[in-house]
């Protein structure tokens, strides 16, 4: 089995606000995330995907075709865009590491030609990043 | 739905590969330079991940200022700048990479946030060590 990695960067602004809590209550557990004026990261994305090489072209996946998925379902979608305000799935979702890894997942499940999807990584800082397999 | 949640941490410190179950002579052969006397030094980064369920209400497997926290309290303020060999934990063992791994391993089941998966160290660019317990697997496997 072979497990080919694709990666994509992407630049958003979010905060993290629950609305069913009060100003105090996000403020103490989201600390400075919680400035309703948003903040942003330099996000990279890593895709992992696993499939049979093709005997006649070698490939798992073709990487043109893989990157232009990336590019639709999730650059082009979330890159320089404030991900609270503009982005559907964190309207009622909150935009962090974690959730933002389950979000691609589903928004790539499916849609990678003659491979499968194995693993999102979503690193926010070089030193901060989550890891998603579907589970 | 489960997230693996990955944060790394960096300290300095300094030590020296040596044994009392050898003589100086093998500890010079085993260890080679990392047996000098007077010890030597890495920048180690300490990469922490943890898995669990993602709270509806955070977004959050555990919360970062939390874990952030204890690691302030339990690994940076306990290992930076210091001398690993003159650490308890090392009085009866050699301060390896390896057993520095474990060590730091124990510290952090000690976080009661999220589960524990796996410690990563890496002494230097070229060498990194894995401990996830007992059933530790393949790196990329998880």
């Amino acid at each position: 089995m072979i497990l080919l990695t694709r990666k994509a960067e992407f630049s958003s602004a979010h905060y993290y606000w629950n609305d069913a809590w009060s100003p105090e209550e996000n403020l103490r557990v989201f600390g400075k995330c919680a400035n309703r004026n948003g903040h942003g990261h330099n996000y990279t994305l890593e895709v992992t995907v696993t499939g049979v090489v093709d005997p006649t072209s070698g490939f798992v996946v073709d990487l043109k075709e893989l990157k232009d998925v990336l590019e639709r379902e999730v650059v082009g979608v979330y890159d320089h865009r404030h991900l609270n305000l503009e982005v559907p799935e964190f309207r009622s979702t909150i935009p962090t590491t974690e959730n933002i890894t389950i979000a691609i997942w589903r928004r790539l499940e499916g849609k990678i030609p003659h491979a499968k999807l194995h693993r999102v990584r979503v690193y926010e800082v070089p030193d901060l990043f989550a890891d998603y397999y579907g589970e | 739905m489960k997230v693996h949640l990955s944060r790394r941490y960096h300290f300095s410190a300094s030590h020296r590969l040596h044994t009392e179950a050898y003589d100086s002579a093998k500890n010079q052969a085993v260890f080679g330079k990392c047996n000098n006397p007077h010890g030597h030094g890495h920048n180690y980064t300490v990469q922490v991940t943890l898995s669990g369920q993602v709270d509806p209400a955070t977004g959050m497997v555990c919360n970062l200022a939390e874990l952030d926290a204890f690691a302030q309290t339990n690994l940076i303020d306990r290992f930076d700048h210091t001398n690993l060999n003159r650490l308890d934990c090392f009085a009866n063992k050699v301060s390896t990479t390896e057993n520095l791994s474990i060590e730091i391993y124990r510290i952090f089941q000690g976080f009661t946030g999220a589960h524990l998966e796996r410690i990563h160290i890496e002494e230097t660019s070229n060498n990194s060590f894995d401990y996830a317990g007992e059933a530790t697997s393949a790196p990329g496997t998880i």
